[in-house]
């Protein structure tokens, strides 16, 4: 059994739409125990779990939540992150479709225990099912008394509200997300200071990702000493693998650390269409990086993950056959980045429109020698300098590419004198 | 729903600007903002039109051009296009005789890309209004495009 079912256990089992039905199979019953606990004890086991946050980034989810639970202000915010805008990801669109309250009694755990106030689930406009799946869980969970004043009868106070976007794949990043729920164009502030100290409407704010939300009634039920034996050393529990591209099982999996790449595909994806062999994967995303066949037994685990300078712990993989043009691939990244940044810093507002212009040459087969050097400094110096992980990372497709591919670039470029 | 009645479900406050916007967008046929209404709304919410005015150009949701009554958004993004997205797109433009970004001149169609719809499982995937479609073929989205063209009432 390759796969581990924790946060999808109840998935395809309970029904969405009834708080009763996640009740009758022991839903909100980590939360109960957790309002039981005394709060320190509640952040402990989180850290003895070694939780990293799945948004992909995989910052301590303890060191958050502690930083955050220390701030003392009249309001404190919580945010849930989904908007899940980054293409081959579908995870989070899973979770809360599938199993909205598990989301829910994730936030009301972390919520209780660093005392937020009211907490913003941020869902991108285009996921409506899940809009309207979470907006009805969570008025079920306010009748039912999850949320509100004296919650279950205790002291405590919690409000929550879900927001839709818009349509801006940049509002994913955590400062920009923070503008949108105020109501204003999606652009980044400059760090520090950091959300948890001030971040919504000036007050101290936690964020975190849908998945890494789901995580928590997991560490409550079986506690964090058992949840680090799960997975790799440095990244503990399991993870949600969103498989697409030219792979027969497409879907969503929940596995621990430490499968292989190759495994997912072959065992839980089986295997690819037509079998045709596989020439590349892109891990993480659109801004995550392509790798050759030959890497595919590489482990999944976040500190193996960071060693492409890239922030791909998102989970997703996009297998790419044989028949898959690397340009045409790199064009559409590259153009879908451009479109999406949003014009504040000027590596990647100026640098997006030259890596269109360049990644065009080589699609075309018109490329030169001085091309192939534009195209390279430019990745890097967009990857190293711009503000935020949008411009951050874009370059990663090329600069992978640039490593394991560059057969396929020095093929495309017209040599002059060439006969 | 005319829109100070939408405007008056909402408190007076700024950060429900994009709210607002959406709502009020969905009820129009040719899903469009007027800079008039955009007036109104920044009066009601006490926040300056400059402010409005960018929020509509920031999200793509927004447009201030009219647009067909169902808008078609086809995913653009790398797990659809390797699953035969180009040939949804041809099928489209030829069905409708028009580009992408263009709208039929009856004004019942418009053709966009959008951003990955997160239905990679079932790719390749398209979405019209509020509705997602997903393992597309040729000849699903022939039958899904007629399908449309019947409700042409409204």
């Amino acid at each position: 059994m390759l796969e581990k079912k924790l946060l999808t256990k109840r998935v395809g089992i309970v029904n969405p739409l009834s708080i009763d039905d996640y009740i009758k199979q022991d839903g909100y019953k980590q939360f109960k125990k957790a309002l039981k606990m005394e709060r320190i004890s509640i952040i402990e086991e989180v850290e003895k779990s070694k939780l990293r946050g799945r948004a992909g980034a995989g910052f301590p989810a303890a060191i958050k939540m502690m930083a955050f639970a220390k701030e003392e202000a009249e309001h404190k915010y919580m945010i849930c992150n989904a908007d899940e805008g980054e293409p081959g990801n579908f995870k989070d669109r899973y979770l809360m479709e599938n199993d909205p309250h598990s989301v829910l009694e994730g936030m009301l755990i972390t919520a209780y225990a660093t005392r937020a106030t009211k907490a913003y689930i941020y869902i991108r406009g285009e996921y409506n099912k899940a809009l309207s799946i979470m907006k009805w869980a969570v008025d079920e969970a306010k009748e039912k008394g999850f949320i509100g004043k004296n919650i279950l009868g205790s002291d405590y106070d919690f409000d929550m509200e879900v927001r839709s976007g818009a349509g801006a794949y940049v509002v994913g990043e955590e400062f920009a997300l923070i503008e949108s729920i105020e109501g204003k164009s999606g652009r980044t502030r400059v760090k520090p200071p950091f959300p948890t100290e001030k971040g919504l409407f000036g007050y101290p704010t936690l964020i975190n990702n849908v998945e890494t939300f789901c995580n928590y009634p997991v560490i409550i039920e079986i506690g964090g000493k058992a949840f680090a034996k799960i997975g790799t050393a440095s990244s503990t529990g399991t993870k949600l693998i969103s498989l697409s591209g030219n792979v027969n099982q497409k879907g969503v999996y929940e596995i621990p650390f430490g499968v292989t790449i190759r495994e997912v595909i072959e065992t839980l994806g089986k295997g690819v269409p037509e079998n045709r062999k596989i020439k590349m994967i892109q891990l993480g995303g659109a801004c995550g990086p392509i790798i050759p066949e030959y890497m595919l037994d590489m482990k999944i685990d976040f500190d193996r993950f960071e060693d492409f300078e890239s922030k791909t712990g998102a989970g997703a993989i996009i297998v790419m056959d044989e028949r898959v043009d690397v340009f045409e691939v790199l064009h559409r990244i590259v153009n879908f980045f451009g479109h999406e940044s949003c014009g504040r810093c000027t590596p990647c507002r100026e640098g997006h429109p030259q890596l269109e212009i360049l990644v065009k040459r080589f699609l075309n087969h018109e490329a030169t020698s001085k091309d192939l050097l534009s195209l390279e400094s430019l990745a890097r110096v967009m990857h190293q300098t711009s503000l935020c992980g949008l411009g951050q990372s874009s370059p990663i497709s090329i600069i992978s590419t640039l490593g394991y591919f560059r057969d396929e670039y020095h093929d495309r470029i017209e040599f002059v004198g060439k006969v | 729903m005319p829109l100070q009645e939408i405007l008056e479900k909402y408190p007076k406050t700024g950060d429900h600007l994009i709210e607002v916007l959406l709502e009020y967008q969905n009820t129009k046929m040719n899903h469009y903002l007027t800079e008039e209404e955009l007036k109104q709304i920044a009066k009601y919410l006490n926040v300056t039109e400059s402010r409005v005015s960018s929020v509509v150009s920031f999200y793509t949701f927004f447009s201030l051009e009219p647009k067909g009554q169902h808008v078609i958004q086809i995913c653009h993004d790398v797990p659809c296009y390797v699953n035969d997205q180009p040939s949804l797109v041809k099928t489209i433009k030829n069905l409708l005789s028009i580009d992408v970004g263009q709208t039929t001149e009856d004004k019942l169609f418009t053709l966009e890309y959008t951003s990955c719809l997160g239905a990679c499982d079932k790719a390749p995937a398209m979405r019209i209004g509020e509705k997602t479609f997903t393992d597309l073929t040729p000849n699903k989205v022939k039958a899904i495009i007629s399908e449309y063209r019947g409700k042409r009432h409204a």
